[in-house]
């Protein structure tokens, strides 16, 4: 039937010219926050109650993962080296698995799940009952106001937040194999400290935790004030937020990380 | 009378895409009064509060407030005119985050550098004025709606403006926090000699408090005067308005195709 693909087709162009008509939204919508954070600056105690309400509230949750994921990296090095007779190098293990990749990753996933959705749905909702209306109306940009206060807390945020991830990891790690297993504590602490290479491991773990935390409250920003002002646009939003921001997470850690751990050693 | 003038709206037009909202507005508000906007549902009453606002601009026409026009401002110029100017949501559109206290010292700290210790003074004389100096502590969400909507209105009347406009302002209260919101409106307007628009369907409390009506219908004014004419008026639609017949002139039905073939009955049965 001809003119079912022509709607077919026809479909598929409005999905592409959508996509590439919401993209160029975003893109503005960013390039204009940007400018307009002068506001956050000058007035850094609006950031600092945002970092209490993203960061803060997101240690529990970071905290208690961190301590699991540790302890499983921390069994399963366990397992698999103590078959070639090294188990002393489970204290590197655990400490390059997380650095380099699961304190930053796990740690945004996290941080989109918790903060992000939640910067999304207060956002849509102020939009929803026309609380960014009428700050409009009041001549104050609530861009300026309410959304760049946000994205910088949460960029502020998400280093501190992923640093936190790996050292409870580290810690958790350390209780399984050393306390609980019987690894040998000096080994487990100077191997690992031979290791660990402050400019590679720990100075690209920082830059992945900041690309990260710029990905996902700029999404999580974006989605709650283009969200439609009704209850099912900002649940919409919120779920928006969750997926586009995991997947912005793990696509770019493998970017950045083929540019950084590319013929290292 | 132009000195008087404070908002001249000449020849408006508004349309969203293609579907024409307003269709040559005129209407002159003198300063220190309270101006009725009414009219049915999706009229376009709140669209007409959004363009004096400078939320959105006309198709054709202007709106000018004290002497300029709004949609030719730059957005600076504009910021600059909306600190002498404000909106009462239909829904209070509080400051979910905010306590009462200070989604009322908003705009002051937003927009002046007032001690702390003035702005609380401000503050509580401002809620006050509407009966609420006690609940200056609660939170939005364990406000009535008739407070909230009082709430609005003492935020609203922080910087003292010039001109403040009501969307609603009586819609879903219960009689008595009506006739005091009512009553709330013509008093600030008279105290602090500000012109006050006020959009609404309810006729009765509002003819009580205004000076002058403008009747919209169909994207043109259908008819305007004071309460005493307006409720003496034999023009079919007024006379529909105020007594709130169901049919008349203001039509039950959206516009729509013709009911039979809607249902896609064949003429030989329609
Ligand atoms: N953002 C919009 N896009 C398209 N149409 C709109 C929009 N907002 C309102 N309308 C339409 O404009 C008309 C007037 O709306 P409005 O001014 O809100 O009416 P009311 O008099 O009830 O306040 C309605 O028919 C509504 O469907
Ligand atoms: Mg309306």
């Amino acid at each position: 039937m001809p003119r079912r693909i022509v709607i077919g087709i026809r479909g598929i162009g409005h999905r592409v010219i959508d996509s590439v008509w919401r993209l160029g939204r975003a893109s503005r919508f960013f390039m204009l926050m940007l400018l307009k954070s002068t506001t956050s600056l000058r007035r850094f105690n609006l950031v600092i109650r945002e970092i209490y309400f993203t960061g803060v509230l997101s240690l529990i949750i970071i905290v208690v993962s961190g301590l699991f994921v540790g302890m499983v990296l921390g069994l399963q090095g366990y397992e698999t080296l103590q078959k070639y007779g090294s188990e002393s190098a489970v204290g590197t293990l655990v400490a390059l698995s997380l650095v380099r990749e699961l304190g930053p990753v796990v740690a945004a996933l996290l941080f989109a799940s918790r903060a992000g959705s939640a910067i999304t749905a207060e956002i849509g909702l102020m939009k929803a009952t026309e609380q960014l209306a009428a700050m409009e109306m009041m001549a104050v940009d609530p861009i300026a106001r309410v959304v760049a206060p946000r994205f910088w807390a949460g960029v502020i945020s998400m280093p501190f937040l992923a640093a936190m991830f790996s050292t409870v990891g580290i810690f958790g790690g350390y209780l399984v194999t050393v306390v609980l297993i019987g690894v040998d504590e000096g080994s487990f602490w100077s191997q690992m400290q031979n290791t660990v290479d402050f400019r590679y491991d720990i100075v690209n773990g920082v830059i992945k935790t900041c690309v990260f935390g710029v990905a996902v409250t700029a999404i999580a920003v974006f989605e709650g004030y283009d969200a439609p002002p009704t209850a099912e646009g900002v649940s919409g939003a919120t779920t928006r937020t969750v997926v586009t921001s995991s997947l912005a997470i793990l696509g770019l850690d493998f970017i950045l990380t083929a540019f950084m751990f590319r013929g290292m050693s | 009378m132009t000195s008087e003038t404070l908002v001249e709206i000449n020849d408006l037009n508004f349309s969203y895409g293609r579907h024409a909202i307003l269709k040559g507005i005129n209407m002159t508000m003198p300063r220190g009064k309270v101006i009725a906007i009414m009219g049915g549902s999706g009229c376009g009453k709140t669209t007409l509060l959004r363009l004096i606002g400078g939320a959105v601009a006309p198709s054709s026409g202007y709106v000018k407030i004290a002497g300029q026009v709004v949609h030719e401002l730059s957005r600076d110029e504009l910021f600059q005119m909306r600190r002498k100017m404000s909106m009462l949501f239909q829904f209070g559109a509080l400051f979910t985050d905010l306590s009462v206290f200070d989604n009322v010292a908003f705009q002051m700290r937003e927009h002046t550098n007032l001690p702390e210790s003035l702005i609380r003074d401000l503050v509580l004389m401002k809620l006050n004025a509407v009966g609420l100096r006690g609940a200056h502590k609660l939170m939005p969400a364990e406000l009535s709606g008739g407070m909230a909507r009082r709430v609005a209105l003492a935020r609203s009347i922080a910087l003292d403006p010039l001109l403040i406009m009501y969307d609603e302002p009586f819609t879903g209260l219960d009689p008595i926090s009506l006739s005091v919101i009512g009553n709330l409106i013509r008093r600030l307007t008279d105290a602090l000699g500000m012109t006050s628009i006020v959009v609404t369907h309810d006729v009765q409390e509002s003819l009580k408090i205004v000076d002058y009506v403008y009747f919209i219908s169909e994207g043109v004014i259908a008819a305007h005067g004071t309460p005493t004419e307006v409720r003496e008026s034999i023009a079919p639609f007024v006379h529909q308005f105020v007594h709130g017949e169901e049919d008349g002139p203001v039509p039950f039905h959206y516009p729509a195709e013709s009911y039979a073939s809607d249902l896609r009955l064949r003429s030989s049965f329609a």
